[in-house]
């Protein structure tokens, strides 16, 4: 894929690997995405996905190769971690504190001018603003998801590191969370969705990877891909892990 | 990965400085990222918050307070021991220990649904969440000490006066200071270790002899009404401590972060 002339890729890794002890979670990952693009990578518990995205958000520290976000390397400083949102299975936030609070202290650190305004503005697109002011503590399980997700999205980031997001989500959450990737793709930013669920990811995929003990082991653009026959086939490359 | 680009941004500074993934009409933000000291003071505010909604530390360090204050009291032998010779180390003591008991959460709160990521991935100096930390430790501790001398000096009878009292004070605050900064250091160390809150006082009580020996000797000097000029050396002792672990932890701090 070609960024524009005078654009970096998004995220642009060359051989990137880490490694835990004599373990390589990461080994070799090649990845070339633009403004715009999705990556969606599948595969099984294990296979270094989260490793990945960790690497990706600067959480941690590349053993080897390259990595790039928006022509800047990594680890970098807190230019690189401005343009990037991290959404886990995790959700992040702070049980004690209301769902407005943990998305307005994450827009201060953010250094947003309006902190409670951009908080509302993105508890309004995840649909749980009527619960703003509901401790995360009394929150379902799907709720306080979709407030992590408000909490990941309130500066707008360039770039965004999804570990399987839709855990939890009930439809009208799964749906938000959709909507907003989509209005985040089409205003340029790049995703990265790691997920087990085949059909979330092809639905926002502008390419697919199925990542095996550390390593890409097929990659691929979404048009290529027929989505009737991609689970049988991604069974019989990860086998029964999958 | 090889799509052509759909839409591509005119510029990236503009996703990144109106937020175009908001719907339309939302109120384009600016954005500059919080400096050291701005950063610490936000994530000071929340864990403060935090603490005013739980309440569960405080509580159980006054509580504890008065406790040991009463256990001390009741263990006392005057006609042995004067009472202005007794309340400087009992002082002391629950200070150090009920100090200990907020430390602690300082970090495990962060690790409970892995906030610390969020915080980690934030656009700010990872000095400024340590002194953030810090911070928000050092008005905790206070609070407690708010609750801890008033109960010695009431159970020991001692009488200091206002000018006694703000000496205390003064002394307090720097002794305070100097168990924070490295407990808070302690904490972020031990915190993804087993037996992290059995751990943490092991390994932060020998750092903390020099503060407590500096202070106690100090409150010495107050209780018994001697000349101030005899705690000079001892407040001298706690303010380089506290300058010398202050930026000394401070910039250690980033090395407990796994990388």
């Amino acid at each position: 894929m070609l960024g524009l002339p005078d654009v970096p890729l998004a995220v642009e890794t060359k051989g990137l690997s880490r490694r835990f002890g004599d373990r390589w979670a990461v080994a070799g990952i090649d990845i070339s995405l633009a403004a715009g693009e999705c990556l969606a990578i599948f595969g099984p518990n294990g296979a270094g996905k989260t490793t990945l995205l960790r690497v990706l958000g600067g959480l941690l520290e590349p053993t080897g190769g390259i990595a790039r976000v928006d022509g800047m390397a990594l680890p970098g400083d807190v230019d690189v971690r401005a343009r990037v949102g991290f959404i886990s299975h995790y959700t992040m936030l702070y049980p004690a504190l209301t769902a407005r609070e943990n998305v307005e202290f994450a827009a201060r650190l953010q250094g947003l001018h309006a902190p409670r305004a951009a908080a509302s503005a993105a508890l309004t697109r995840l649909r749980v603003l009527d619960r703003a002011d509901t401790p995360v503590r009394a929150l379902s399980r799907g709720l306080q998801q979709r407030v992590s997700i408000a909490r990941a999205f309130v500066h707008s980031p360039r770039i965004v590191l999804l570990d399987e997001p839709y855990t939890g989500l009930d439809a009208l959450g799964a749906t938000a969370l959709t909507t907003a990737l989509e209005q985040l793709k089409a205003a340029g930013a790049a995703l990265i969705l790691v997920t087990h669920h085949l059909e979330e990811g092809l639905a926002l995929a502008t390419s697919v990877a199925v990542m095996h003990e550390g390593r890409f082991i097929r990659v691929e653009p979404r048009e290529a891909v027929d989505a009737a026959a991609y689970a049988n086939q991604y069974r019989d490359l990860v086998g029964a892990d999958g | 990965m090889n799509a052509p680009l759909a839409s591509p941004p005119s510029s990236r500074e503009d996703i990144l400085t109106t937020g175009t993934s908001a719907p339309a009409g939302d109120a384009p933000d600016v954005r500059r990222h919080p400096h050291t000291l701005a950063a610490a003071w936000i994530i000071a505010r929340k864990d403060l918050a935090v603490e005013v909604r739980t309440r569960s530390a405080f509580l159980s360090a006054a509580v504890f307070t008065v406790l040991a204050a009463a256990i001390f009291f009741y263990t006392w032998d005057p006609t042995a021991v004067p009472a202005v010779d007794l309340a400087p180390g009992v002082v002391w003591v629950i200070f150090t220990f009920s100090g200990m008991l907020g430390l602690h959460r300082s970090f495990a709160g962060e690790l409970s649904d892995r906030a610390i990521d969020a915080l980690l991935g934030a656009p700010i100096s990872r000095e400024g969440i340590f002194l953030g930390k810090a911070l928000a430790n050092l008005i905790f501790v206070l609070a407690v000490q708010l609750v801890a001398v008033p109960a010695v000096l009431l159970f020991y009878n001692v009488d200091i006066g206002w000018t006694g009292a703000a000496m205390l004070a003064g002394i307090t605050v720097l002794a305070a200071i100097g168990l924070v900064i490295v407990g808070t250091l302690f904490s972020a160390m031990a915190v993804n270790t087993r037996l992290a809150e059995l751990l943490l006082p092991v390994i932060t009580l020998p750092f903390l002899v020099p503060v407590v020996t500096a202070a106690a000797q100090a409150t010495v000097v107050i209780m018994n009404g001697r000349p101030i000029a005899g705690a000079v050396a001892w407040v001298r002792l706690l303010a380089a401590f506290d300058l010398v672990f202050v930026v000394a932890c401070t910039l250690a701090y980033p090395f407990t972060i796994e990388r």
